[in-house]
């Protein structure tokens, strides 16, 4: 018999369906996969099946859980949650209390679920020391404290569990840990798990069967294998697809003047407090030399915290090096005193495409603000300037007039890219060009940045965590650790045959990849 | 936005009672039942008839005529002390966000001086340099809110100007003033459209703290709390005439409440963020 029946569920707000005719049936034990870009009503799925939808929600269909349908009543649906269903969110930061030690919710929630075992078990059970109990989330990392919220989970022995998103934010090392440890826990306990994900290749490591979501309306669902080597609608096929990275044609160019000559920059942080003195100034960035090619592409790869977005905004001219120098096509600077008619040589690309933009302004002026650095264009020629960088990134001059909220984020960050090239720069710095964007899009901007760099001979730094997309766009490849450059190189040999432990573990980290050979 | 204004009642009562009082203040400019200066000791304490619907006070004066003439005081006090208030306090909170160092840290100790003494203690600072009045209150109530003003522009432009669009201005050349009014105060007016709403309320309410202690407005114009200074002497025989004025500040203050709490999450993007934020997915 199924643990979970979902019949005919549609939710809308306001009328507006978020979610239309789901019909769903989970066998025990199976680990089942809902794969959905943002705005699917996949977090919707596992609000409906745990009780747990917003009041606006209007909610019709039948969800039943151990052939019983779900009470109605908020008690009922709290005893139904404590004890027969875990959940993992998405951002375990805010998922815990920062006023508790861990330990302490840990029996928190093993008494609410009149649990069996002991907080000492399950932190053993997810991998981490009894001496974490005593330990505030703070005091934690981040794949630690997710695997605090799965030991939370677990306190009831849960017939269910539902991880919503539980690796989106961290580090790649990190996030292929805790699904491993989330298959393992899995396997051991025989547990039905639902894992919600936007990232088809976790979906595909972790899940027997899947259900590909898309605006509200079940698109496709199977067997793994199967949805995934035979995908049989044409979106699905796209987002099969967009796992494989086609690369960036590669030119040889041999030997290449060096455009950006970076000499034993460091940028050291003092760190506040009563006992500053006692602490050494924290070093973001510590003595890096580099250089870059004109018409290379270079990538700055490393785990979170390990310096490459400090070391870009001091590429850029946001932050200053407090040590060593850094010359543009000659022209010495620090960083913040950049001179001012070189900064129109330099574009930062942000990550963010929903805070790159004042919501206030139209995208002319937004668009227009960098042309500032090149006074003695006519109004005609700003015009101009504008609508080709529009056009060149493959979008229409009438969205110049419009607002930043009308935009998706693929749009934005199109648009963003367009801001960058307005003044025709040399050196564009991509501070995690993608890494925000729905799965389907970033194929497509990823080709608008390989076009755009083949067709103005443009500079590229690209700052990333994601391996595939490096190895498909970079020409060469440094690996960052600890505000150090550890190791260098082209991206084939460099992920063929790894020298430096965190180049090893991050290319151990890569998930399968899903099409079969 | 239809919508959102219709899901708040509480805004659009506080707003509608609000702007009738205001309303109402306004029309005593150019037309009152009675003149306000018009003593007629025959129809002294007389109760709400046809002719003087909210009775006469204890000089014979028409009560309507001087609630709507002290309601405008009020008013006219309580907004030039924002525009005193929000004219410095918002370039002092945005220079403090925007220059940090030195400059913030002059800013907030003066804010908390300022904080630290009570709006009354400067209104009788300053009614003993240059005597009491109207525009005395409105000087001490406007001090009072430039603190007020400065954290809360602080507070909204620190949240911005971590955001990405601000980098891409410096990046673009654009010099912090600039960046100020060109990217920062257009994203925190709502903040402090929302402030200065409950920042009205309470300056109406220190007007007639003032009057009532004889420091704001002096006879023989009116205010609302020169009317309770006034009738208090006689509130056990006609209580009524402290009931009405002080019915009156009640409702203009619980009114403005409302309105800006309404205004909050109408206006408040972080709120209605995080509304879109718990559907999405």
């Amino acid at each position: 018999m199924s643990l979970v029946e979902i019949e005919n569920l549609t939710i809308s707000f306001g009328g507006r369906p978020a979610l239309s005719g789901l019909s769903l049936a989970l066998a025990r034990g199976e680990r089942f996969g809902i794969v959905g870009e943002s705005g699917s009503g996949k977090s919707l799925t596992a609000l409906a099946i745990t009780g747990l939808l917003p009041d606006a929600a209007e909610a019709t269909g039948v969800i039943r859980f151990d052939g019983q349908p779900l009470p109605t009543e908020e008690k009922a649906v709290a005893a139904l949650r404590g004890h027969r269903i875990g959940m993992v969110f998405q951002e375990p930061m805010t998922a815990l209390n920062p006023l508790m030690r861990v330990g302490d919710q840990i029996e928190e929630a093993l008494r609410l679920a009149d649990g069996q075992r002991d907080v000492g078990a399950l932190l053993q059970e997810v991998g981490l020391e009894p001496g974490h109990a005593k330990r505030y989330p703070h005091q934690l990392s981040g794949g630690q404290r997710q695997r605090v919220m799965i030991a939370m989970a677990l306190a009831s022995d849960p017939d269910l569990m539902i991880a919503d998103e539980p690796t989106s934010a961290l580090d790649v090392i990190t996030q292929r840990r805790v699904l491993d440890l989330i298959a393992e826990i899995c396997n051991r306990r025989q547990m039905t798990l639902i894992f919600i994900s936007h990232d088809m290749r976790a979906v595909a490591a972790l899940c027997s069967r899947i259900a590909v979501l898309r605006a509200g309306e079940l698109i496709e669902t199977g067997p793994t294998s199967h949805v995934l080597s035979k995908p049989q609608q044409a979106y699905t096929q796209d987002l099969v697809a967009a796992t494989q990275m086609t690369p960036r044609p590669h030119v040889d160019r041999g030997q290449r003047q060096a455009l950006l000559r970076v000499e034993n920059v460091s940028r050291s942080y003092a760190r506040g407090g009563f006992f500053s003195r006692r602490q050494p100034p924290l070093l973001a960035v510590n003595d890096v030399s580099f250089e870059v090619g004109k018409a290379e592409v270079l990538a700055l790869v490393g785990p979170s915290g390990c310096g490459k977005t400090t070391l870009a905004r001091v590429i850029a001219g946001l932050d200053s090096a407090t040590r060593g120098q850094l010359t543009i096509d000659g022209a010495p600077y620090h960083g913040a005193d950049l001179p001012r008619d070189r900064r129109a040589d330099i574009s930062l690309v942000f990550q963010d495409p929903f805070g790159s933009f004042n919501p206030r302004l139209t995208l002319a002026k937004s668009l227009a603000e960098p042309l500032r650095l090149r006074p003695n264009l006519s109004p005609l020629d700003r015009d101009n300037r504008l609508i080709e960088a529009v056009e060149t990134v493959g979008l229409d001059r009438a969205m110049l007039t419009r607002y930043p909220h009308e935009f998706s984020g693929g749009q934005r960050q199109r648009l963003a890219i367009a801001r960058a090239l307005v003044t025709r720069p040399r050196l564009l710095v991509l501070d995690e060009p993608v890494s925000a964007l729905d799965v389907s899009v970033r194929g497509d901007v990823l080709d608008l940045l390989a076009r755009l760099q083949s067709q103005f001979g443009l500079t590229y730094i690209i700052i990333s965590h994601d391996l595939d997309m490096v190895a498909a766009m970079a020409d060469r490849v440094m690996v960052m650790e600890a505000g150090r450059i550890v190791e260098a190189g082209s991206p084939q040999k460099l992920f063929a045959d790894p020298q430096h432990s965190l180049t090893k573990a991050l290319v151990a980290a890569r998930l399968p990849d899903i099409v079969a050979a | 936005m239809k919508t959102a204004w219709m899901r708040h009642p509480g805004l659009m009562i506080g707003l509608a009672a609000s702007l009738a009082f205001a309303l109402l203040g306004l029309l005593s400019l150019f037309w009152t039942p009675y003149p306000i200066a018009d003593i007629s000791i025959a129809r002294r304490f007389a109760v709400p008839s046809p002719e003087h619907w909210l009775g006469a006070d204890q000089l014979g004066r028409d009560m309507l005529s001087l609630i709507m003439s002290g309601t405008l005081t009020s008013f006219t006090v309580g907004a030039s002390a924002i525009i005193i208030g929000a004219g410095i306090g918002v370039p002092l909170g945005l220079a403090a966000a925007i220059y940090g160092g030195p400059v913030e840290w002059l800013v907030l100790r003066f804010s908390d001086l300022a904080f630290a003494f009570p709006s009354i203690i400067i209104a009788i600072l300053i009614a003993t340099l240059m005597g009491p009045g109207a525009a005395n209150a409105v000087i001490a109530i406007g001090i009072f809110n430039i603190p007020v003003f400065a954290q809360v522009a602080r507070g909204g432009a620190l949240t911005i100007s971590t955001l990405d669009y601000v980098a891409a201005a410096r990046l673009a050349g654009l010099s912090r003033p600039a960046i100020a009014l060109r990217h920062l105060l257009p994203n925190i007016a709502s903040l402090i459209i929302v402030q200065a709403t409950i920042q009205l309320s309470i300056g109406i309410l220190a007007e007639a703290g003032f009057s009532y202690i004889g420091l704001g407005t002096q006879p023989p114009q009116t205010s609302l709390g020169l009317m309770l200074k006034d009738a208090q002497n006689l509130f056990l025989i006609h209580p009524w005439l402290s009931i009405a004025p002080g019915l009156a500040i009640a409702v203009i203050v619980i009114a403005l409440n409302i309105a800006g709490d309404g205004l909050r999450d109408v206006l408040d993007p972080r709120l209605r963020r995080q509304e879109v934020g718990r559907v999405a997915g």
